[in-house]
């Protein structure tokens, strides 16, 4: 261990106060903090200090987005395989998948992290991590196909103005990867929806259906999947969102290491379940008489409820501030996805409308508490004064 | 008593005559023109004009005129309020101001309509509009209604400028990036849209004409940094 230190130590000279790429020393710092906790100490006042810092945090958020995303790109690949109608492996399919997100996933880190570093040396601050879990997240909810030069601009517009326009990680309003999403969804629908992007190379072969469920819904057509595949997840969608099993997978991951609050995810879904229940009572449509425990684990729902609203910046930051949130996400997300045919997904809709309306619950939340108090100071003042 | 009323008599109402007795383009009568384009820009720096600054801009064309149309009634009513500020009572003088604008914006619409008839459909309920544009009644309030005309023409200039400077590069690049055009004519080449370049439909829809202004002010503020609120 001492040995990369030393190592790590020499490298580092050029970067320190005065040397000659003092500037740089930023990019520096993050590849270093990769390997050690830095050892800065804090000057004033006492603080409680955790072992988990941000970055720890972020790589736990990876571990828990790994199933889905290594099912996403099985997935991909026996969308593409079976709807030709070929005979294949597990393995043509999962290397298929690869084959068709790597890329992607390396678009993703190299255009995000580029603006990260140039903004860090820029304003002089460390390099956040926040963008190890956004980098991973935005390719995990692309169609499939999306050009990749498309996919650096999302990235672009999220990263510039979804976070440094307001002052980096932690500062963000909206979710950034839903932001990349949102982004491209309105600037190139015709690659974000409809039933030609959510199989791999669907626009080459004539004979494929690649709507996906809710796509068909809307449209008033039958789906020919049942509850178990919607479930396992091998149905059309965006790469990693199909396969609720594991993104459940990834939620226990996520509450068993605190990282994810489960008021958040359990309010979410009850929020969904409701609304979709009541809907179910009037089905003057498909959707509408959609059954409501396949609407919990068809589409993005899942995934949306469990990875982006639990973000910790975006979400709600009181206890029950974040049932609220969660409850409110649910019940939007089957609302859109029901009364909007335009909008057959809603849950990114969903998501970056309550985004925008967390902090006004907090403060709402946080208001009653501080009412409550004062109602029980004057309580225990009266009976004294009684007394 | 009768020293006062001789004042009184002494000055009389002065309509054209410049006031301050300086030369018609002194540094400070100049700063009234270039201020309001860079550190006192309506749009950036002020905001105001912002609705029609997102409603007019999807292209290039209606912008413009959008800006020349503004700038006429700016003026126009400026100095016409200038001339008469000194009999407007004050207690009725946005009903006045009101009066002035609503006519000219009038004029400016049968003018548009006569002359550039797809236009003036293209900017619909816009040029009404103008009536309500914070620019035209801010400038009269805080300026025409103090100064002389010449001044207030210029500052109609300046401010009315600043404004169509502003609504001509949001237009700019949304019609660039949205439609691939400007003023109408394809400039991304075929090449471009064979290789699978697309245009963005983002930029056509509003929310990215606050976005682009948003950009603007950025950049403005980034270049001059006295224009950041502490």
């Amino acid at each position: 261990m001492s040995f990369l230190r030393n190592k790590i130590d020499q490298l580092k000279k050029p970067f320190l106060k005065g040397a000659k790429f003092e500037k740089y020393a930023p990019a520096f710092g993050a590849l270093e903090t990769f390997l050690f906790v830095p050892n800065h100490t804090t000057k004033k006042g006492a603080h409680v200090r955790d072992a988990v810092d941000l970055k720890r945090t972020m790589f736990m958020v990876i571990i828990a987005l790994l199933p889905a995303l290594v099912y996403g790109m099985y997935n991909t690949g026996y969308q593409h395989f079976s709807q030709l109608g070929e005979a294949f492996t597990f393995w043509d399919a999962f290397l298929h998948g690869a084959y068709k997100m790597i890329p992607m996933i390396v678009v993703s880190y190299a255009v995000g992290l580029g603006i990260e570093f140039i903004f860090a040396i820029y304003r002089g601050h460390e390099v956040n991590e926040g963008y190890l879990v956004t980098g991973l997240l935005i390719p995990m909810i692309m169609p499939i196909d999306l050009p990749l030069w498309m996919l650096a601009i999302s990235v672009v517009f999220s990263v510039l103005i979804g976070k440094e326009a307001f002052g980096g990680t932690g500062m963000n309003i909206l979710n950034p990867a839903l932001t990349a999403r949102a982004f491209a969804f309105f600037a190139y629908p015709t690659f974000m929806s409809g039933d030609k992007v959510w199989v791999s190379e669907a626009t080459n072969i004539d004979a494929i259906s690649g709507e996906t469920i809710l796509g068909k819904l809307a449209a008033g057509k039958d789906v020919a999947w049942n509850a178990s595949d919607m479930f396992f997840g091998s149905i059309p969608g965006s790469v990693s969102e199909t396969s609720t099993l594991w993104i459940l997978v990834g939620a226990a991951i996520l509450i068993l290491t605190g990282v994810g609050s489960w008021r958040i995810i359990v309010g979410g879904f009850i929020g969904a379940a409701l609304t979709a229940l009541l809907l179910n009572q009037f089905p003057v449509n498909a959707l509408m008489g959609f059954p409501w425990y396949q609407h919990l684990i068809v589409g993005g729902l899942a995934f949306g409820i469990v990875f982006m609203a639990t973000d910790p910046v975006t979400a709600s930051q009181t206890q029950t501030g974040k049932w609220i949130y969660g409850l409110l996400v649910g019940f939007f997300c089957i609302l859109i996805r029901v009364l909007n045919p335009a909008y057959p997904e809603g849950v990114m809709l969903a998501i970056l409308l309550m985004n925008v309306f967390a902090p006004t619950i907090d403060h709402y939340v946080v208001n009653a508490n501080i009412k409550r108090r004062k109602k029980r100071l004057i309580a225990v003042q009266n009976i004294k004064t009684v007394s | 008593m009768a020293t006062q009323k001789q004042k009184k008599q002494e000055k009389p109402i002065v309509l054209f005559v410049n006031e301050e007795k300086e030369p018609l383009f002194s540094k400070k009568n100049r700063s009234l023109v270039t201020d309001p384009l860079n550190d006192n820009n309506p749009i950036t720096v002020q905001v105001l004009g912002i609705c029609s600054a997102l409603a007019i801009t999807v292209q290039l064309k209606p912008a413009l005129v959008m800006a020349i149309a503004v700038m006429a009634v700016v003026v126009a009513s400026n100095v016409i309020v200038s001339l008469i500020r000194n009999f407007i009572p004050n207690r009725i003088r946005i009903i006045v101001q009101l009066v002035i604008v609503a006519g000219l914006v009038v004029l400016v619409d049968l003018v548009l309509k006569a002359f550039a008839y797809d236009v003036s459909k293209q900017l619909s309920v816009f040029v009404g509009l103008i009536i309500t544009n914070c620019i035209v009644m801010g400038r009269l309030e805080a300026f025409a209604l103090a100064n002389g005309p010449w001044k207030s023409f210029l500052d109609g200039i300046g401010n009315a400028a600043g404004y169509g400077a502003i609504l001509v590069i949001v237009a700019f690049f949304r019609e660039l990036l949205g439609s691939g055009k400007l003023f109408g004519f394809h400039v991304v080449p075929q090449a471009f849209y064979d290789m699978g370049y697309m245009n963005n439909g983002l930029m056509l829809l509003s929310p990215m004409a606050l976005i682009t202004v948003g950009l603007l002010i950025w950049v403005q503020r980034s270049r001059n940094r006295k224009l950041i609120e502490k």
